[in-house]
């Protein structure tokens, strides 16, 4: 490696990839159906309620949303189901130009990690673990995140109406800021 | 609880051989093919032939990328381990660094004298885009219906970082700058070369804060090392590199239940393997780093997690000049994951590879002007989660 | 050299579908069985935990995401391995013997069911150059192509097969973990439908939903959580060809299995048939001729003898030397990567019933096993008390 010499492999541009005969294509047939399981089942049931819920280690006092059934910090399953409020505050914020295979959006897409306020916790800033949602964030602009004016804000969730609720996650339209 | 010194461990063991192909944003050569080249150098270095080689063990990260399902048992032949006590192991994006970590337990256990140890990934055959395949690494009830795309969570966790350390994105961009510069001494590199700030800034926004430039490319390539035990290690060369300490972690699996500004998962795992090496002082001991770099930021969010700098404190000492190739502790001199590429697992073990080269002073034009004695290589993947390190010796 | 041994073991489900549990509840369920037996604090007391996985039988790119939390492994050492248990049950017994780890959780899940499209996803372990293009109709093809390869060689016929299909059948009648089984008789066998000649429905072990945490200790380790060790006297594990160079493989034999049982033997310090040192086998018949074949590879007895002694109950659960007496893969289906760990789980259960009944000199067992179509990996495991 001392000295510059040339490392093996055979570096294919796209134009000479085209030109290659004999390639392969496979579409992959592989579709799951997966098991929510109990935790999961429960809340995503909770949401088609317009319902944030919990659940709660009954060892360290952890409030867990999304919930598990089993508290990986203690190793115990978990207890009693707790409702939230829903209000939290945004923990960070990006704006989004591409979609899932990386094509440009044409209308920018803003997602955060919101910390819900939850029981068990300080709630306070420097707090390393929270209960909290991956989720998309709506009445803000791209400014807002650039500038950091959305970190800390305080969101509540904006839920679809109850005839179109499905029990998934987008049961939950996107988070919104709560007006003051 | 994992805590002691390695006085513990029966077998030292070193690396006595490293082997790399270029990498590129596609290769002719099929995944076998491609571990094949990479293994077979290894061996050469070394001067040795398959034939002296005990165990072999695998690493690759998504089997989707290859879009070939049990990918170990693919690459088998390719690999060297027909015949032979053979595993692949893996953790996401972590899986690079961990290969040698899982060979050093092969030898250490004293199971096998010598251990081929060989990371693959070819990113290029998903079509349209390998950012496709990242959908699938979601949790598939909680987080794929919202249609996520992989550059959010390393946006969020940038986004989070900038806030909490005070830093902009100006100074992250000279990482950037720093590895594609460092990269063109690699004789593998992808994305290597002279770049400013500016390119950086300018360069297409993908998910504010993250950039075109701010990212690694995609990648295919190959990377291989060699590891023996003390006595095979002493009868095959007169500078055999020493594995002193192995460290990994996997945090929890729901990453936006925990604060992203700093990395825990690095943390811990770095402490494993300083402890097994005797390091207390991992600031001052350690005399230059490769930590994973996929991102611009991840590299000073890695160097904070390794400890190689306080929390928070890593961008100033990144515009003092302290982490270039002529400075107090050089961090990615062999170009990293966004000047070398990015082949997944095989990039992290090139970051292994170089603290191999840096440790022997073959790094030739990479090589960092101090002595060094001692260097980390730290890997990271899944969701926010996982942290492996290795650090070595001469 | 530090010994290891299996500690303790916990399960889950072995059902054709468990629909109320996540994979990650199922894996919580085994963990939690398998510490609270031996009163183990996996978040104080276990120094690695290793996961076997695969990112298609998931549906999840980079599926050790979800490894740790369902086994208490949250930042702690916690890896995965793209293997059968048995593999896992090798790291561990590594790590263990590195003399820096005292404790490690090994564990590995299978959830089938969820899998709308199983040839797909089988299908994607073939070569995509030269074998998908061919498309082929059923994923058991490749098995087809060994059991005709076998008993060509061997001059036996299917009869011998559905002996094998009969003795596991009603063998894991009581087992609480074969949900296949059932009273089949030999007739049965021969009358069904052919799926792959020569292989009928009943040659091919169906699926099942399962999980399996075991907790690997070094000596002083294991001696300190229990006072009923069963010790990991051998273990070995080989691949011998990749799953891209499949045309060039020989069909009727498995060298792979022959080296793992070599490599488990030499670790153990134990030579000749395997029925002079153990008291029975759990041994890979996920395919009716796999059993006979294994049987041959670990040398206790070539195709016609293990036939002959097939005949005459040799092989029974109360014969002279019981082979997969829990049933087999044949009851209790294929659970992916739990499916070798099953055999290892069924052996060291026995062994720590017969306990005392155990012949002196014999009591071990041995455990030979297959990772499955397409692979040529397999791996072996001998377990002493």
């Amino acid at each position: 490696m001392s000295e510059e010499k040339s490392l093996p492999g055979t570096y294919l541009r796209e134009r000479d990839l085209q030109s290659l005969p004999g390639i392969v294509e496979h579409r992959p047939d592989v579709k799951y159906l997966y098991s929510a399981g109990q935790a999961q089942s429960m809340f995503l049931r909770g949401l088609k309620d317009g319902r944030i819920l919990g659940v709660r280690c009954m060892r360290c006092g952890r409030v867990y949303v999304p919930p598990r059934s089993y508290c990986e910090y203690c190793f115990a399953p978990t207890g009693d189901w707790v409702e939230l409020s829903g209000e939290g505050e945004v923990h960070t914020a990006v704006v989004s130009y591409i979609s899932t295979f990386r094509e440009r959006l044409e209308k920018p897409e803003i997602v955060a990690v919101v910390k819900l306020y939850a029981p068990g916790y300080t709630n306070k800033d420097d707090e390393y673990e929270f209960a909290g949602m991956f989720h998309k964030l709506c009445g803000v602009g791209e400014d807002d995140v650039i500038n950091g004016r959305v970190i800390g804000m305080r969101v509540k969730p904006r839920w679809r109406p109850p005839e179109e609720r499905i029990g998934s996650v987008t049961d939950i339209e996107c988070f919104e800021p709560v007006q003051s | 609880m994992v805590s002691r010194p390695n006085l513990h461990v029966k077998d030292r063991v070193a690396v006595v051989g490293a082997g790399i192909t270029l990498f590129r944003r596609r290769m002719l050569e099929t995944p076998r093919e491609l571990a094949w080249e990479a293994s077979k150098m290894a061996l050469e270095s070394a001067g040795l032939t398959l034939r002296d080689i005990d165990c072999v063990v695998i690493g690759s990260a998504p089997d989707a990328f290859d879009g070939v399902h049990m990918k170990g048992e693919y690459l088998a032949d390719g690999a060297g381990g027909l015949m032979k006590p053979t595993v692949r192991v893996y953790v996401g994006g972590g899986t690079g660094v961990f290969v040698p970590i899982a060979a050093w337990w092969h030898v250490a256990s004293g199971l096998c004298r010598t251990v081929l140890a060989v990371a693959e990934e070819k990113m290029s055959p998903a079509r349209p885009h390998p950012q496709g395949v990242f959908a699938y690494i979601w949790d598939p009830i909680l987080e794929r219906p919202l249609g996520p795309n992989l550059i959010w969570i390393f946006a969020l966790e940038m986004r989070r970082y900038m806030h909490k350390c005070r830093v902009d994105k100006e100074t992250i961009a000279k990482v950037s700058v720093k590895n594609k510069r460092n990269a063109m001494g690699h004789p593998a590199a992808q994305a290597a070369g002279e770049i400013t700030v500016e390119d950086v800034l300018n360069s297409e926004v993908l998910v504010w804060p993250v950039q075109r430039l701010d990212i690694s490319p995609v990648s295919d390539g190959a990377a291989a090392l060699v590891l023996a035990s003390e006595n095979e290690a002493r009868r095959i060369t007169d500078s055999p590199v020493w594995i002193e300490g192995v460290g990994w972690t996997l945090d929890n699996t729901h990453w936006y239940n925990r604060e992203l500004a700093y990395p825990r998962y690095v943390n811990y795992a770095a402490r494993m393997a300083y402890r097994m090496a005797g390091i207390e002082r991992p600031w001052r001991e350690i005399d230059f780093a490769e930590p994973y770099d996929p991102f611009d930021y991840k590299e000073l969010h890695h160097i904070e997690g390794l400890m190689l700098a306080r929390p928070c404190e890593a961008p100033k000492l990144l515009e003092e000049g302290w982490f270039d190739r002529s400075g107090e502790l050089p961090t990615s001199p062999s170009g990293g994951l966004l000047g070398v590429g990015n082949p997944i697992a095989a990039a992290g073990l090139m970051k292994a590879a170089e603290l191999f080269w840096q440790l022997r002073y073959e790094a030739g034009p990479r090589q960092v002007k101090k002595p060094v004695h001692k260097g980390v290589a730290q890997a990271w993947g899944d969701l926010m989660q996982a942290g492996t390190v290795v650090v070595m010796g001469n | 050299m530090t010994r290891a041994a299996i500690v303790s073991a916990g399960w889950y489900g072995f059902k054709p579908e468990v629909g109320d549990l996540s994979f990650r509840e199922m894996m919580f369920e085994a963990a939690l069985r398998a510490y609270a037996k031996v009163g183990v604090d996996p978040r104080k007391d276990v120094d690695a935990f290793i996961s076997c996985q695969e990112d298609y039988w998931e549906g999840i790119a980079i599926t050790d995401e979800f490894a740790p939390e369902p086994v208490g492994g949250v930042l702690r050492p916690t890896l995965t391995v793209t293997g059968d248990l048995i593999q896992c049950l090798g790291q561990a017994v590594m790590l263990v013997r590195t003399g820096y780890f005292d404790l490690v959780s090994i564990e590995a899940h299978a959830k089938p069911s969820d899998i709308l499209t199983l040839k797909g996803v089988m299908d994607m372990a073939l070569d995509p150059i030269y074998l998908r293009p061919l498309s082929p109709p059923n994923p058991h093809f490749l098995a087809g192509i060994m059991a005709s390869s076998f008993l060509a060689r061997t001059g036996l016929g299917r009869e011998a097969l559905a002996l094998v299909v009969s003795k596991n059948k009603n063998a894991g009648l009581d087992n609480p973990r074969a949900s296949h089984a059932s009273p089949v008789t030999v007739g049965d066998v021969i009358s069904a439908d052919t799926v792959v000649d020569p292989l009928t429905r009943y040659d091919i072990a169906p699926f099942s939903d399962a999980a399996i945490v075991m907790l690997v200790g070094g000596e002083e380790a294991a001696r300190k959580v229990t006072d009923t060790p069963v010790w990991i006297e051998g273990i070995g594990w080989a691949t011998e060809s990749g799953t891209g160079s499949l045309a060039y493989h020989s069909w009727d034999s498995m060298p792979s299995m022959k080296m793992a049982v070599e490599m488990a033997k030499g670790m153990a310090g134990l030579s000749g048939r395997p029925q002079s040192f153990a008291s029975f086998a759990e041994v890979e018949d996920r395919y009716s001729f796999m059993e006979l074949l294994a049987l041959e590879e670990a040398g206790v007895a070539d195709p016609i003898e293990g036939f002959r002694m097939l005949e005459a109950g040799d092989f029974d659960p109360n014969g002279f030397f019981p082979v997969n007496p829990s049933g087999g893969s044949l009851a209790a289906g294929v659970s992916f990567e739990v499916t070798g760990g099953f055999r290892v789980l069924e052996a060291y259960e026995r062994l720590l019933a017969l306990g005392g009944d155990l012949e002196p000199g014999l009591e071990r067992a041995l455990v030979v096993s297959w990772r499955g179509p397409p692979t040529r990996t397999s791996m072996s495991v001998i377990l002493g008390v």
